[in-house]
C-alpha cells in the first residue's frame, strides 16, 4: 500500500516536476545513496571493486554521456571508445605535466577537453543524419585510436607505447597507482558518477533537454518553433563527450592504471556502451545505470554459473555471452526501444494500480 | 516599429490599422515548378487573415516563406516596417512568429506538457550552466513558464492529458496540442496551416472558437489556411485567394466570394 500517489498531493509545480514524484521512490533513492556511500565502502574487497563496482560506476558515466547524445538528442555515435581515449590521454598528459594539481581537477579538465573534441567531431551532424553520421563517428573512433598510437607525444615517448597512471591522492588517500585501496577506487568513481547523474538529470528535465528531444523527434519542426539546431546538436555532443571523457579518464587512471589505446578504447568499447543504453533504455538516466549494471554483471554471473558451478570451458561461456547480448539487443530494438527502464516503469505502473487495474 | 497604412473596419466593427507583415512580389520555384508567382499581400496587426485556394495552389509554401523555411528566389518580406534579411526559421520564431503544421509535427517521444513547454523557448533564456545546477535561476524559470503553460492548457481544455505521451493521442487532440505549443510562445503572429482538416463538425466548432478567442483575448494576429469555406467566411477579416501559385483575389470575405476569378477557380472553369 506504500506505492501510491493518493494522499501525496502536489501543491506546487516544483513538487510536480521533481525527479521522483512518488514518495516511496524518493525514499528508495535516498536508501540507495546511503548504502552506496555509507555501507559499500566499508565492506568492499578487491574482487568486488575490480569485477563489479568500479567498472559499473565508470561505465554508468559513459552510458549517461552516450544516452544524452543518442537517447535524448537522437544523434547516433560509434565513437565512444575514441572519446574515452581522449579523456584518458588528456588526463595522463595533465597528470604528468602538472603533478601538483589535484587529480580531481585533472579528471574534470579531461572531461572539458573531450567535450571540445566531441563538439568538433559533432560538426558533421549539422549536415548528415542517421547511418551517415554513424559512419562519420566511426571514422572519428579509428582516427583517434590511430592518433594516440602514432603521435608519441601523447604517451610521453614511453618505449612501450602505453600510458600508466602515476600515484595520486585525494585528501591524503591514494586513488591511483599501485598502492590504491579498493574502497578508495570505489569512492572516487562513486562521487564522479553521482555528480554526473545529477547534472545529466538537471539538464534533461529543463529546456535544454526539451531542445535535444525536439531535435530527436522532429528536427525540422524543432527549428521552426525556435530551436537553434547548431547549438542544440553541438551542446549535446559536448555534454555527452564531457561525461564520456570523464569515464575514460577514470577508466585509465583509477581502474586499469596502465593503458594501451587500441586494447582499452577500441571499437568494442563503443559498441559495449551503445549496447548498455539500448538494453538499459534510450532517453533515460536510470536506463544508463541499468544497462551498465547488466553488461558488467552478465559476464561475472555467467562465469560464476557456467564455469564455476556447471564446469563449462571458459570460451564456451564467452560465446554464450555473445549470443545472449546479441539476442537481447535484437529483442529490445524491436520490441522495447526504451529498454529495461521502460519494463521497470511498466511494472511500477501496474503496482500503482494494483490490485484494481481499472 | 510601425508601418502605417489606410485602416479598414471589419465586419464585426473593429478597426484594423498598421501592417505587421508584408510580402512584396514573392516568387518561389522548386526546380521547374513555380510554387508562388509574384505574389504581394499584407497582414495587419490584430487581424485574422485567411489564405485559401485549391490543392497545390502554393498556400503552405507561402507560410513556409513567412516562417523562413523556404527562401523565395525573388521578392521581399517586410516585418514591422523593416525589410527582413534572409533568416533561419528559428530566428523567425524568436521574432514572435509561431505556427502549426498541415501534417501534425508534434514531438512524439515527449508528453503533452513537454511539447507545450517546448513552445516557450523564446521565453526561456537560462544557460547550460544554470541548467546543470538547476536550483536557482533554472528552476525558477521552469516554474514561471510552467504557470504560463498551465494557463494555455486550461484555455484549450487539455488538462486531463497533460502527462500523456502525444503519440497516444487521437488526431483531433493532437491538433489541439499543436495549437497549444504554438500559443505557448505568446506569438505576435500565429500561422495555422489547415487547423481543422480532418475534423468533425463539433471539433471544428471548438477549434473555431479557440481561434476567435485567441485573436480576441490575446490580440494575436493570425494567418490561417483553410479549405472549409464556411469556416473561412466566419473567422476571417480578409482573405487572399491563390490558384496555381498566383494571387487571384484579395479582400473581405464578401468581396472574395463575389470575385468572378475566384468563382471560376473553385468551380474549375477552364481559363484557356
Ligand atoms: N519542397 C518542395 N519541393 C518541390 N516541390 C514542392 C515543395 N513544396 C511544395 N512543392 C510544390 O509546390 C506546389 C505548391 O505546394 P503547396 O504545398 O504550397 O500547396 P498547398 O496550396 O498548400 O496545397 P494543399 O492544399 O494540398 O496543402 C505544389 O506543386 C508542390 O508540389
Ligand atoms: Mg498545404
Amino acid at each position: 500500500m506504500l506505492y501510491r500517489e493518493a494522499g501525496d498531493f502536489k501543491t506546487s509545480y516544483v513538487d510536480d516536476s521533481q525527479t521522483f514524484p512518488i514518495a516511496f521512490d524518493r525514499y528508495r533513492y535516498w536508501a540507495v545513496l546511503a548504502v552506496a556511500f555509507l555501507v559499500i565502502p566499508f565492506v568492499i574487497d578487491d574482487y568486488w571493486a575490480n569485477a563489479v563496482f568500479v567498472p559499473f560506476l565508470i561505465y554508468a558515466i559513459a552510458a549517461i554521456g552516450l544516452n544524452i547524445l543518442v537517447g535524448y538528442c537522437g544523434q547516433v555515435s560509434l565513437g565512444t571508445g575514441g572519446f574515452m581515449a581522449v579523456g584518458a590521454y588528456a588526463c595522463y598528459k595533465l597528470m604528468t605535466a602538472f603533478p601538483d594539481v589535484s587529480i580531481v581537477i585533472h579528471v574534470v579538465l579531461a572531461g572539458g577537453i573531450t567535450a571540445a573534441v566531441g563538439a568538433l567531431f559533432g560538426l558533421p551532424s549539422l549536415r548528415i543524419k542517421g547511418f551517415y553520421l554513424a559512419v562519420a563517428t566511426l571514422a572519428a573512433q579509428f582516427f583517434l585510436v590511430w592518433l594516440f598510437n602514432k603521435v608519441s607525444w601523447f604517451y610521453n615517448y614511453s618505449a612501450s607505447g602505453q600510458i600508466s597512471a602515476p600515484e595520486r591522492s585525494v585528501l591524503g588517500i591514494a586513488v591511483t597507482g599501485a598502492q590504491v585501496a579498493p574502497w578508495a577506487q570505489y569512492m572516487i568513481c562513486l562521487v564522479f558518477c553521482t555528480i554526473s547523474a545529477i547534472i545529466a538529470r538537471n539538464l534533461t528535465r529543463g529546456s535544454t533537454g526539451r531542445k535535444w528531444m525536439a531535435i530527436r523527434d522532429m528536427d525540422i519542426a524543432a527549428e521552426i518553433i525556435g530551436v537553434n539546431p547548431l547549438r542544440a546538436k553541438l551542446s549535446a555532443f559536448a555534454v555527452s563527450s564531457f561525461f564520456v571523457g570523464i569515464s575514460g579518464a577514470l577508466f585509465f587512471a583509477v581502474y586499469l592504471g596502465a593503458v594501451e589505446v587500441g586494447e582499452a578504447f577500441g571499437i568494442q568499447k563503443s559498441f559495449l556502451v551503445l549496447f548498455m543504453i539500448i538494453i538499459g533504455g534510450l532517453g533515460s538516466i536510470f536506463g544508463s545505470f541499468a544497462g551498465a549494471a547488466f553488461m558488467v554483471l552478465l559476464p561475472v554471473a555467467l562465469k560464476v554459473v557456467g564455469v564455476d558451478w556447471l564446469g563449462f570451458p571458459t570460451d564456451t561461456v564467452a560465446h554464450f555471452q555473445l549470443v545472449i547480448v546479441g539476442a537481447l539487443i535484437m529483442i529490445f530494438l524491436i520490441a522495447e526501444p526504451h529498454g529495461l527502464a521502460q519494463l521497470w516503469r511498466l511494472a511500477k505502473e501496474k503496482l500503482r494500480l494494483w490490485p484494481f487495474p481499472y | 516599429m510601425k508601418d502605417s497604412v489606410e485602416p479598414y473596419v471589419t465586419a464585426d466593427g473593429r478597426t484594423i490599422g498598421d501592417r505587421m507583415m508584408e510580402m512584396r512580389n514573392i516568387t518561389l520555384r522548386f526546380g521547374g515548378v513555380v510554387a508562388i508567382k509574384d505574389i504581394s499581400f499584407d497582414i495587419r496587426e490584430g487581424e485574422i487573415r485567411a489564405i485559401i485556394g485549391p490543392n497545390g495552389a502554393g498556400k503552405s509554401s507561402m507560410l513556409n516563406v513567412i516562417s523562413g523555411f523556404y527562401h523565395p528566389q525573388e521578392g521581399e518580406v517586410w516585418f514591422r516596417g523593416e525589410k527582413r534579411p534572409a533568416m533561419k526559421p528559428y530566428q523567425v520564431a524568436q521574432q514572435g512568429v509561431a505556427r502549426t503544421f498541415q501534417n501534425i509535427a508534434l514531438f512524439n517521444g515527449m508528453s503533452v506538457l513537454d511539447n507545450v513547454m517546448t513552445g516557450r523557448l523564446r521565453q526561456m533564456k537560462t544557460g547550460l550552466w544554470s541548467q546543470m545546477i538547476w536550483k536557482g535561476p533554472a528552476e525558477r524559470e521552469e516554474v514561471e513558464n510552467r504557470e504560463a503553460v498551465e494557463k494555455i492548457i486550461d484555455f484549450l481544455e487539455i488538462q486531463a492529458i497533460r502527462k500523456t505521451p502525444v503519440g497516444r493521442l487521437p488526431y483531433g487532440l493532437k491538433k489541439r496540442v499543436e495549437l497549444a505549443r504554438a500559443l505557448a510562445a505568446e506569438p505576435d503572429l500565429l500561422l495555422l496551416d489547415e487547423p481543422m482538416a480532418g475534423m468533425n463538425v463539433e471539433e471544428k466548432e471548438d477549434m473555431s472558437r479557440f481561434i476567435l478567442d485567441v485573436n480576441d483575448e490575446f490580440g494575436t494576429t493570425i494567418a490561417l489556411i483553410e479549405h472549409d469555406m464556411g469556416v473561412v467566411m466566419d473567422l476571417s477579416d480578409r482573405v487572399v485567394v491563390m490558384d496555381y501559385g498566383r494571387k487571384i483575389g484579395d479582400g473581405t470575405p464578401d468581396e472574395v466570394r463575389n470575385n468572378p476569378d475566384v468563382i471560376d477557380a473553385y468551380l474549375g472553369v477552364d481559363h484557356d
